[in-house]
């Protein structure tokens, strides 16, 4: 069967694949790409393992055809740490010990930081209704929502 | 499986002609955010042979205000429309309604022309827009045509678009002064799930009194309905507590609803009738501030 070229970028990187036309993006990254980062839990767009940004809106990509990432800026869990240095909200995550089994915690990390580029300073509520489609089912959310506010608070110090 | 086609076409032309030489035999579909699309593929309840992308059509993502009225493309994400400040002021209840769907991963795709389409008699914003008493725009291989949102669907997931129609957009009609709307659903949850009950309130008011009113209720019907009794007892009040009772016993009668896991009949018919109550205090005070 042929198959679709698509050509998008992934983390600043120009990339290209061949791809099914039922092909999720996850399954692309997954599969074709080894960029494993970005978890597959379950496929039905209910617990946003699987969240990644695309054109800087956060999406599930179990839910996004890979088809129709041609011309797109894709942002994965592997471009969130720069130059071997992590993130500020993979170091509050690490600090507040805000995972366990840490399937759900790529996920956590990209729609947490969608949040923190949209607002730097939201409330328990809004950080609680912004990550409710991120479930966990180790912490109890209570550790990872405080080491959002701890990365929201270094951000604005850092201002 | 058979070669499977996903073709984005540019114009509406070229997606309508693409749709309407496949889609009788159902087996093309239109692919708008996805959100229920790829869930129903990727269980196997659709397995469409060829796959339209509507997204790269300009007028399916437009937002435009022509003097107070609005026009959203059918295809544009919640998300993205709540970032579109002035139409939140207009429109609260269709906007509240349709930032209900899912989560913010969801709203990154959803879109109001997919909840339409999608034909789900819970969908949560198609109360809102029936209320709003908004149009949809339809173009098909015959051409261009209108319908209110309360024609458009026939059952669960069943619409009246004929064979090769693609959804547009929606038109809002200009909101008229001290007039507000309003929508509430009631779930077992506080986040992440599907209306029991969905209730949208559209009141205009003027000098205290009811000039005007649209009620809708989701998820007690196979169809979002439009309850003409309910604006009927509304219309001419004060809001005085007869006519509101009136209305929400007329809200009870309209409700045909199932029993399932999420309610049982007269559970929804008594949730219908306080929710219209807790709808249309909101739209007052929504249109008493403009």
């Amino acid at each position: 069967m042929a198959k679709i070229q698509v050509k998008t970028k992934i983390n600043g990187e120009e990339t290209e694949f061949l791809c099914q036309p039922y092909d999720t993006v996850l399954d692309v990254l997954r599969r074709d790409l080894n960029m494993t980062g970005t978890k597959e839990v379950c496929s039905t767009g209910d617990c946003g393992a699987c969240s990644i940004t695309m054109d800087g809106r956060l999406v599930c990509s179990c839910l996004v055809l890979a088809a129709e990432t041609e011309d797109k800026k894709i942002e994965t869990i592997e471009g969130m740490a720069k130059n071997g240095k992590f993130n500020v909200l993979q170091k509050t995550f690490l600090e507040h010990a805000a995972l366990q089994c840490g399937i759900c915690t790529p996920g956590m990390l990209v729609a947490a930081k969608s949040l923190l580029e949209k607002n730097t300073n939201p409330t328990e509520t809004e950080i609680r209704y912004w990550l409710a489609g991120n479930l966990c089912r180790c912490t109890g959310y209570d550790k990872i929502v405080k080491a959002v506010q701890a990365a929201a608070e270094e951000i604005r110090e850092n201002a | 499986m058979s070669e499977v086609k996903f073709i984005s076409p540019e114009t509406i032309e070229q997606a309508v002609d693409a749709y309407s030489k496949s889609s009788k035999e159902g087996k093309t579909k239109i692919l708008a955010g996805g959100t229920d699309l790829l869930v129903q593929i990727r269980s196997g309840i659709s397995q469409p042979d060829t796959i339209i992308d509507i997204k790269n059509i300009k007028e399916l993502k437009e937002i435009s205000n022509d003097n107070g009225s609005y026009t959203i493309g059918a295809a544009v994400a919640g998300a993205v429309l709540d970032e579109e400040e002035d139409f939140g002021n207009n429109w609260p209840g269709v906007l509240e309604a349709l930032r209900l769907i899912g989560s913010e991963q969801i709203q990154g795709r959803a879109s109001l022309g997919g909840n339409l389409c999608n034909a789900s008699p819970a969908g949560d914003s198609v109360p809102a827009l029936i209320a709003s008493g908004a149009t949809v725009k339809i173009q098909g291989p015959e051409g261009e045509r209108k319908m209110p949102i309360e024609s458009f669907h026939v059952g669960p997931g069943k619409t009246n678009l004929k064979n090769g129609e693609i959804v547009v957009n929606f038109q809002f009609p200009k909101k008229q002064r001290n007039s507000g709307d309003a929508y509430l659903r009631m779930i077992p949850r506080t986040e992440m799930d599907i209306a029991v009950v969905g209730c949208a309130v559209n009141v205009t008011i003027e000098n205290d009194k009811c000039v005007d009113a649209r009620v809708a209720l989701g998820a007690v019907a196979p169809k979002a309905l439009l309850v003409e009794d309910a604006s009927k007892a509304l219309i001419g009040s004060n809001f005085e507590k007869e006519a509101v009772e009136k209305a929400s016993l007329a809200c009870e009668a309209a409700c045909n609803p199932i029993d399932d896991k999420r309610g049982t009949i007269s559970y929804r018919k008594k949730v219908s009738k306080v929710l219209f109550k807790r709808a249309l205090e909101k739209a007052i005070e929504r249109a008493k501030k403009g």
